[in-house]
């Protein structure tokens, strides 16, 4: 194997010139698979942490049939799930809120809101609303006050001190209406969120709308999203789906996974394309190396050396191309894609506003994921294996009589 | 005394149907080669000298007839034992040198007692000693391309040599080759004749070599028009 793998090693620098254009090709095509793999993964985690970690979080718990009517009839009492919060792995808390809309009123300003009823201290581990505080100060437990986004205290004009009121239908019907105490103004990423919401505690927000007690949802805090499905599976498992409804987050957001799926099969067939190009490249420098050396194969069969070994050689010359193309085009491309991981492209105009339908700030940062650089590996590796059959296939027919007549 | 037989053919044919008329390029030739000798092939070009030594090492196989190399029936292996039975038994010199360019003169000669998994010190021990008898001890080193014609022919008859083989067929050794350089290695071909009782087997027009053999078999249209004893 060390004589092969010597053999090998050497023979490709054997034609230094196609050796350099080979590699090349693959060089150019890793460094735009990377830059565009490394971009949309980007973009689209960008999305789904947006929304995840703003409002959604991974995975939340409602009464059932909650989700397609979300109204404040839907409530729950949470106790009997909170109190089970230590019984399931990997979940560190589970954090009750109430969610429903109500008129929010200043002055004689008046708008539609979103209306985030919260543990203060549970929800400051989970969406850590305390950190976008951008005037004044944040919720404290118990407290009868008001965080409102920056977005909706401009359209109100309302600041730190005055007296926000909220009016909405509660309970069974009930007339919820209420006056809160503007204790800070938060700024949120999501444009769409930034113009609506409004955070008031979670025992306020009961009051207010007359619950009883009970909210409308709770949303399990994980501690390792790569374990979403697991812990999805046994909530499910373990809680009485008659009475609870358990989703992920995306199946709460259908379009937003749906727009990536599609987004992410066009960029395939992009980079299908792309490797089918470079793919022809490696199987010309192929059959070139074969017509050149078919008379050397022909001595090597000849003084002894089996197919097995010559087609190994010859695969390992491949590879060997593969990793050079490879691993340079991975440090070509690593500059840029962590320049833009650092500098995301901020987008303007109807893009942007594409972006923030889906409640994003329109970004398009590039991601480090090492999957990605790992990926294109695995591409290259594969490509090359999967042309070697040609070579592995010549070689066994190779009679060394007619090589060397050749 | 009687001589050990390494080769023996009995009513070999060959014909080549590649083409529309079948070309027949050996016709019933029976032969015997005893170890140690030191033999040319020779005849006009196309006699069947090349595919007589082709049939011979097992690089090629008959239309019909036997062929036994050290008490074996060799057309009766597939191509894989076949390149085994060539790994162990039969050395080749090729006309146009043919070692693998990208390793040195000391791994070429190494090159198949390592395909046959000798170990380090057996190999280093035997490359030294066939690389100093065909006097290129100081070119161990050396890369093919910077080895002349003669100097690359004789690392090719060290790696003929390096696995021990039965015997070594040579196919116009000396083809490409200036007088000194054929001279020199013919001397050295002679001395392991005799020294090592290596058999030697040369396809050849090269009236030096022929004038070196103890043995000369004249070929015309593939078959056998003189054997005769020098």
């Amino acid at each position: 194997m060390k004589q092969i793998l010597k053999l090998a090693s050497r023979n490709i620098w054997r034609n230094r010139r196609r050796t350099f254009i080979t590699a090349a090709s693959i060089l150019f095509a890793v460094f735009f698979a990377v830059a565009i793999s490394s971009i949309q993964h980007g973009t689209w985690d960008h999305m789904v942490n947006s929304v995840v970690h703003y409002h959604f979080g991974y995975i939340q718990i409602h009464k059932n049939g909650y989700w397609d009517d979300q109204i404040i009839d839907n409530v729950f009492d949470p106790s009997e799930v909170v109190s089970r919060e230590s019984n399931y792995n990997g979940i560190s808390q589970m954090v009750p809120r109430i969610e429903s809309f109500a008129l929010a009123s200043y002055g004689t300003s008046t708008k539609g809101s979103l209306v985030l009823g919260i543990d203060p201290d549970r929800e400051a581990h989970l969406t850590q609303p305390d950190t976008r505080v951008a005037e004044g100060q944040y919720l404290k437990k118990e407290d009868k006050g008001a965080l409102i986004a920056g977005g909706l205290a401009a359209y109100l004009n309302i600041g730190v001190g005055d007296t926000l009121v909220l009016i909405s239908q509660g309970y069974h019907g009930i007339n919820s209406a209420g006056k809160f105490p503007v204790r800070g103004l938060v700024e949120l990423a999501s444009p769409d969120l930034n113009k609506q919401l409004v955070y008031i505690g979670l025992e306020q927000a009961k009051w207010f709308y007359g619950t009883e007690g009970q909210v409308t949802t709770i949303v399990a805090d994980i501690e390792d999203p790569g374990e979403l499905s697991g812990i999805v599976s046994s909530l499910r498992a373990d809680l009485d789906t008659a009475q609870y409804e358990v989703m992920d987050y995306k199946e709460m957001m259908p379009d937003l996974i749906k727009a990536r799926e599609v987004d992410t099969a066009g960029s395939q067939i992009i980079l299908m394309i792309l490797y089918f190009i470079i793919g022809f490249g490696i199987f010309g420098t192929i059959l070139m190396m074969l017509k050149e050396r078919e008379y050397e194969f022909g001595i090597l069969k000849a003084i002894g050396m089996k197919t097995g070994k010559l087609s190994l050689m010859v695969w390992l010359e491949t590879i060997f191309l593969g990793v050079i193309g490879c691993v340079a085009g991975i440090l070509f491309s690593l500059p840029l894609v962590y320049y833009f991981y650092k500098n995301p492209i901020e987008l303007t105009g109807k893009m942007a506003e594409a972006y923030e339908k889906f409640g994003v700030q329109a970004l398009l940062p590039a991601s480090m994921e090492p999957s990605i650089f790992l990926n294109q590996a695995v591409v290259i590796f594969l490509m090359i294996t999967v042309l070697s059959v040609y070579p592995i296939f010549k070689l066994a027919k190779l009679k060394p009589v007619d090589a060397m007549r050749a | 005394m009687n001589k050990e037989t390494v080769i023996k053919i009995r009513d070999v044919e060959k014909t080549y149907n590649e083409t529309k008329v079948p070309v027949h390029a050996l016709r019933g030739i029976s032969l015997e080669i005893d170890k140690g000798e030191f033999t040319a092939i020779v005849g006009p070009s196309g006699c069947g000298k090349t595919t007589l030594l082709n049939i011979i090492g097992g690089l090629d196989r008959p239309t019909s007839g036997q062929i036994e190399v050290n008490h074996q029936d060799i057309s009766q292996l597939s191509d894989n034992q076949l390149i085994d039975f060539r790994k162990e038994h039969i050395g080749f010199v090729f006309q146009s040198y043919n070692l693998i360019p990208v390793l040195t003169a000391k791994e070429n000669v190494e090159f198949v007692m390592l395909l046959q998994k000798r170990d380090t010190e057996l190999r280093n021990k035997r490359t030294r000693e066939l690389m100093a008898a065909v006097g290129l001890e100081d070119k161990m080193q050396s890369r093919p391309a910077e080895l002349s014609g003669g100097q690359q022919q004789r690392v090719a008859v060290a790696r003929a040599l390096a696995p021990k083989p039965s015997f070594i067929l040579a196919d116009e050794p000396t083809a490409n080759l200036d007088s000194t350089s054929t001279n020199n290695l013919l001397d050295i071909m002679a001395r392991l004749n005799q020294e090592e009782e290596m058999t030697f087997v040369f396809s050849t027009h090269d009236q030096r070599v022929i004038d070196r053999a103890r043995r000369i078999i004249t070929l015309e249209d593939g078959k056998v028009l003189k054997d005769e004893w020098v």
